[in-house]
């Protein structure tokens, strides 16, 4: 029981609750960095460490922090997150961390994070508020590599910098420029309306089927 | 001084906050299903764009040059307080302008506009002069794509949309048109 309950947590925020396709949270550094598919996947890195670390912290000392400032606690202690993610990829990634530029202290901005620890990682017990973190920094790393890859393979015809065609590949560079962004999160959102249309779609059928059998 | 007029004109249309940087895409998103809403949203984050250039530029040349380190958590804090204390300040002087900006202001707080404008004004290493322009062009800039994609969204809740693509989807293509409409801004400083 103990354990389904931290896997569910975990994969909620994968798939059926996705913070970008589903709940369109933290689009800010979404869409600014997923220009290609590296730095997409340092962005996500870091904001998992983020969530994660804060999750933990702020889960732990629920149960200290005054219901009163309790939104000024969390961004305190999501800053210092963010500090610490910044300073360490200047040290290991220092190129990375160049063309990421003022979006990684933006981290501290992203609504997701504060979202999570808001409403759950107050509320609930540190396992859970972890588990539950990983699972929405997943889909959140999900969400920025499928949309990262998308543009780097149509803008520049290459994924993680190795080229996939030939020669007669003409790029389309409005999708590595911030435009590209916005049509490329429009459409795959088109593909997750449409999804759900079905699925509503199929369960209505269902449930048609089910009152004709009676 | 004389690239005041360029930081202007660079930060209001050709980087716009919006569609180049996509910052503040929250209210952008949001908010904007009224005209007469997001004029408003647009001037009182100006408002808070400004009170937070001159902040970030006291933070930067007394406090930051001994710890800078603590840049992020300074701004945060600093900013939320001072914009929280303007609010009251407001609401005490001038109930009127209090009411017009209403739940927006301190809801701009959390925006990542406002701590961007902060953090790219400190990496480029402006000052108090060419700080406050900036937040003018930025601002100016924010209220400009809020409003125009206010009108289209007012526009389309009239015609026949497929069901399939209203909602944020739509929003995110239109926001995607007008960001290439933008880009057209580009040329104007190609040549100089």
């Amino acid at each position: 029981m103990k354990k389904n309950e931290s896997y569910e947590e975990l994969v909620k925020g994968i798939w059926r609750d996705n913070p970008v396709f589903v709940q369109v949270l933290g689009m800010c550094p979404m869409l600014a960095v997923t220009n290609s598919a590296i730095n997409a996947i340092a962005m996500g890195m870091a904001s998992m460490f983020v969530l994660v670390g804060s999750s933990f912290l702020v889960s732990t000392f629920r149960h200290v922090i005054p219901k009163q400032v309790r939104i000024s606690c969390f961004i305190i202690i999501i800053a210092t997150f963010v500090t610490i993610a910044d300073y360490t990829l200047l040290a290991l990634v220092p190129k990375v961390h160049k063309e990421l530029g003022a979006f990684i202290p933006l981290i501290v901005a992203n609504c997701l994070i504060l979202g999570r620890q808001e409403a759950f990682a107050s509320r609930y017990p540190t396992k859970l508020a972890v588990m539950d973190a990983l699972g929405m920094a997943g889909g959140f790393l999900l969400a920025l590599l499928s949309l990262g890859a998308v543009r780097e393979i149509l803008g520049d015809g290459a994924l993680f910098g190795v080229r996939l065609f030939s020669e007669n590949f003409e790029p389309w560079i409005v999708m590595i420029l911030p435009p590209g962004g916005f049509l490329t999160l429009g459409v795959i959102l088109l593909f997750f309306n449409w999804f759900k249309y079905k699925k509503d779609e199929f369960l209505a059928d269902v449930a048609e089927a089910e009152r004709s059998g009676n | 001084m004389e690239n005041l007029p360029w930081i202007f004109i660079s930060a209001l249309l050709v980087n716009n906050f919006v569609l180049t940087y996509f910052l503040g895409l929250c209210p952008f998103l949001g908010v904007s299903n009224s005209l007469e809403t997001s004029f408003r949203l647009g001037l009182a984050t100006t408002f808070v764009m400004l009170v937070t250039a001159v902040c970030a530029w006291v933070l930067n040349t007394y406090i930051l040059i001994h710890a800078p380190y603590l840049r992020l958590i300074c701004f945060i804090v600093v900013i939320a307080s001072t914009v929280q204390f303007i609010e009251m300040l407001i609401k005490k002087l001038s109930p009127a302008l209090f009411r017009a900006m209403g739940i927006f202001l301190p809801l701009i707080t959390t925006n990542c506009a406002i701590l961007g404008l902060a953090i790219f004004a400190t990496n480029r290493g402006y000052g108090f002069v060419e700080g406050i322009v900036y937040a003018l062009g930025a601002g100016i800039g924010f209220t400009l794509a809020m409003v125009l994609l206010a009108g289209l969204r007012e526009e389309s809740e009239l015609s026949n949309i497929p069901k399939l693509i209203q909602g944020t989807a739509m929003n995110l293509i239109i926001a995607g048109v007008l960001s290439m409409a933008f880009m057209g801004f580009a040329g104007l400083f190609s040549s100089s």
